[in-house]
């Protein structure tokens, strides 16, 4: 319990870490996996840019990446984040690593429920004619807001679980700090003060996206 | 003028198996919709009939023939110069449609908005197409806050906000009850009269086809079998799909099964009787009857009326000396078409 007292002041930044990791991937990968999943979207067959190689490209793509397990794909995507951010390590390779990860396993979210919205919506938007880009943004994602944001809410968690993996190249956070100052010092009080901060964290967040998923769904 | 022409419309869906067949929605239609009409095409599930109608604003692209719509021939167009044609042209659907995002009114000022309409112009319109629909204290509403009925209207409204001259009515009343059905028609009607607004209708139901139509085409296998003013596809159907459609509106000639039951019933000879139009003069027909000493029984039929026009069938049994029925039955084959049953 003393140790957990006299690392107060690295828990505290270990924690301002993860916020500012999983905030900056969360922006990337949520952007990332936003253009992908309406990429995904608009390419598939019937759609309004229907494009078979394009969505061929797309589809393999995301299915190839979206199975590796991050802490492989972060010891394999090492060139990519030292050739982009200038280190194979710290937080910014971090960052890059995480985000590029989470494009692709949002951009199946997203591309789901965009398929929740009716097909007639973009039928009468089309009848009077709307264009693709206004489709995209005056009923594609206003009529799937509700969903979308309970998908990022969701993939915000599979940040929070990425970032903590990272701390084996490097990078800072609770999860680097339950390793260095709880595992690796055989000190589980430490460890789980981490955890309980994870849950506390991840609760709240979910919590608001439920609400503003609500919000959105007006119900 | 023709507002909408087909010219030998054909679509050609390419095979989605390996097997290569192709499949064609739409096999050389050629259709022309006058300005003011409310032209009708009806045909069962899978006849054509809703991928003709939206060939007409190339929400699907015909694969051959030309698509006149207000003098152009949209065939011809890119995806990108559609969009103009298509503000001259409201759609309503049989799910309605509506953004469930937006409220009522922000629905109908959508096509405003893709138009390009200044956002004071837009408020005007809108509130005047809700009062027009009977909608305007819904303005602030979802539409999952809306009963079906009310839904099309505001389907209506959206279609009708940048004026269109014409409206494709795609199975508009099929998701509704009958009376709210007739709601909705009575509405169209307006539309039409009000506005001046051409409707291309499309259903499977031939009591909507008899509400509103002027004309009507009846589709079968992506081809019209049959085109032509309602009263005469009503009163004398020539395709045996469409005498099938005319006969779940119109009680006329009996089948062969109601047939054989008159006939246990009735002893003597059955004669139908066609009505078409004041032309046939029932009074005479009936007042030759009498004066030849024959007895009858209308014993099946009815008399419909199509825009005002009355025409129907009546079966008769007829009893009496047989050269006196034979005699009245020629005196009256001079006056309209009988049909002796037995």
């Amino acid at each position: 319990m003393d140790a957990l007292i006299d690392l107060l002041p690295e828990l505290w930044t270990a924690t301002y870490e993860t916020l500012y990791i999983v905030a900056l991937t969360l922006f990337f990968g949520g952007l990332g996996g936003l253009l992908v999943g309406l990429g995904l979207y608009l390419t598939r067959a019937g759609s309004i840019l229907e494009n078979k190689s394009l969505f061929f490209v797309l589809n393999l793509l995301v299915n190839f990446i979206r199975p590796i397990p991050f802490i492989i794909f972060l010891a394999a995507a090492q060139p990519l984040a030292r050739a982009v951010t200038g280190s194979g390590i710290g937080n910014n390779a971090i960052i890059f690593t995480i985000a590029l990860a989470a494009s692709f396993a949002m951009a199946r979210i997203v591309e789901q429920n965009l398929l929740t919205v009716t097909p007639g919506v973009i039928d009468a938007a089309r009848s009077v004619g709307a264009g693709p880009l206004r489709i995209i943004f005056t009923v594609l994602l206003p009529e799937a807001l509700g969903p979308l944001i309970l998908g990022y809410t969701f993939i915000f968690v599979a940040l929070v679980d990425m970032s903590a993996v990272a701390g084996y190249v490097g990078g800072g956070g609770l999860g680097n700090f339950a390793l260095q100052y709880g595992y690796r010092q055989f000190n589980p009080i430490v460890t789980w003060a981490a955890v309980l901060l994870i849950i506390i964290l991840v609760q709240f967040v979910q919590f608001f996206g439920n609400w503003l998923a609500r919000k959105a769904l007006r119900r | 003028m023709a507002v909408v022409s087909l010219r030998n419309v054909g679509k050609v869906y390419p095979s989605t198996t390996r097997d290569g067949t192709s499949v064609t929605a739409i096999d050389g239609v050629s259709l022309d919709v006058e300005a003011g009409d409310i032209y009708g095409i009806i045909g069962y599930s899978g006849a054509g009939k809703s991928t003709l109608v939206r060939l007409v604003n190339a929400l699907e692209r015909s694969t051959s023939g030309e698509i006149w719509v207000n003098g152009q021939n949209i065939a011809a167009l890119r995806e990108r110069d559609l969009r103009t044609v298509r503000l001259g042209i409201g759609m309503i659907f049989q799910q309605f449609n509506l953004l469930g995002s937006r409220t009522v009114a922000r629905n109908v000022a959508y096509p405003l908005e893709v138009a390009g309409h200044p956002k004071e112009q837009r408020a005007a319109r809108v509130a005047e197409l809700l009062e027009f629909v009977g909608l305007a204290d819904k303005a602030g509403s979802f539409p999952d806050q809306l009963s079906g009925g009310q839904k099309q209207r505001v389907g209506i409204a959206r279609a009708l906000a940048t004026q269109p001259s014409i409206l494709l009515a795609d199975e508009a009343t099929s998701a509704l009850d009958p009376e709210t059905t007739h709601e909705v028609l009575a509405l169209l009607k307006r539309v039409n009269a009000e506005f001046g607004v051409t409707i291309i209708v499309i259903t499977h139901e031939m009591d909507v086809i008899q509400t509103i139509a002027t004309k009507v085409a009846v589709m079968d296998q992506g081809k019209v079998i049959e085109r032509g003013p309602v009263f005469d596809v009503f009163s004398n159907p020539q395709a045996a799909a469409s005498a099938r459609f005319v006969s779940t509106v119109v009680k006329g000639v009996p089948s062969p099964n109601e047939l054989a039951v008159l006939r246990e019933r009735h002893l003597g000879r059955i004669v139908t009787l066609a009505f078409r139009d004041s032309a046939v003069d029932q009074k005479a027909v009936f007042g030759d009857l009498s004066a030849a000493g024959v007895a009858f029984e209308v014993v099946y039929g009815g008399i419909n009326e199509i825009q005002g026009r009355p025409f129907g069938h009546l079966t008769l049994a007829l009893s009496g000396a047989d050269p006196a029925i034979d005699r009245v039955l020629a005196q009256i084959r001079t006056l309209t078409t009988v049909t002796e049953v037995r």
